[in-house]
């Protein structure tokens, strides 16, 4: 790949989406989905930035970014599972508990 | 035009075509498949890049772990039926976040277009990469020397991750007292 800088357009791109996703849908599983979306294009621009800058750190970053969407998406599956058995809906507007 | 470039488009098209998918499916198990397919082409993407072990990581630990445990999950919590949670919100408030979307992936761009120039002043050079052994061999060799103290404390993170989701996931009345 010659033009490494080709890939953080696409890098943005899905960066974007994943924001719209976080903001628009209230489905708390998409939601993470969306978040591992993000986390992913961030991987992508440190791998291309370093192979722009010719150095490794960028992909020894992407590596601990990756072990942390994994314990991430652990927590927040847990989570996301003990608010279904409290509320019965995966649905963030349903939470309003400290609203009555 | 060479096969490398056009594996690059055909990539990022899935990528962001399917990333799309994932933010506007309506039903869960959906997403999910089509989060699988980003996976998949991202780490085309990786490789393309030369970054070959993030490639395999990114099969292994994505594909494999976090993708199973989100379709697990899904299963478990029966949201197979389509919700219309798009919908729900407000033309305003979909306006304004679009545009403030629309105004970030600006800002991105004009960074992204602004790294074209960049001379790389690093030694880790293609030929570099190639007379060390590989990729694989080079990025254990800054991993283990200039980043093995923060390689140990990613194990703690995982230790507390484990913790937490045992602790979050326990029924109550199966603790004898203790967490909540």
């Amino acid at each position: 790949m010659n033009d490494p800088w080709l890939m953080l357009i696409v890098s943005c791109t899905v960066f974007v989406i994943g924001l719209i996703g976080v903001i628009f849908r209230k489905n708390l599983l998409v939601v993470l989905m969306s978040i591992e979306l993000m986390l992913n294009a961030v991987n992508l621009s440190f791998v291309a930035f370093s192979k722009i800058h010719h150095v490794l750190d960028g992909q020894i970053n992407a590596l601990f970014v990756m072990t942390v969407a994994a314990a991430e998406s652990a927590v927040g599956l847990g989570l996301v599972i003990a608010m279904f058995r409290t509320l019965k809906t995966a649905d963030s507007d349903q939470i309003q508990m400290l609203r009555d | 035009m060479d096969w490398i470039f056009v594996a690059f488009i055909v990539f990022s098209t899935i990528a962001i075509l399917g990333s799309l998918m994932v933010v506007l499916q309506k039903t869960p198990v959906s997403s999910a498949f089509s989060l699988v397919l980003v996976f998949f082409s991202f780490s085309g993407l990786y490789a393309l890049l030369g970054a070959h072990f993030i490639a395999a990581l990114q099969i292994l630990v994505y594909t494999g772990a976090i993708m199973v445990l989100f379709v697990f999950v899904i299963m478990l919590l029966g949201q197979d039926q389509p919700t219309s949670d798009l919908k729900d919100s407000s033309l305003l408030f979909k306006g304004i976040t679009l545009l403030g979307a629309i105004g970030l992936l600006n800002v991105l761009l004009q960074a992204a277009l602004s790294s074209k120039d960049i001379v790389g002043k690093g030694v880790y050079t293609e030929e570099k990469i190639n007379e060390m052994g590989g990729n694989l061999k080079s990025i254990s060799e800054v991993l283990f020397k200039d980043y093995v103290f923060h390689f140990e404390l990613v194990s703690f993170l995982i230790l507390g991750a484990i913790v937490a989701t045992v602790a979050l996931a326990k029924r109550k009345n199966s603790l004898s007292g203790g967490v909540s």
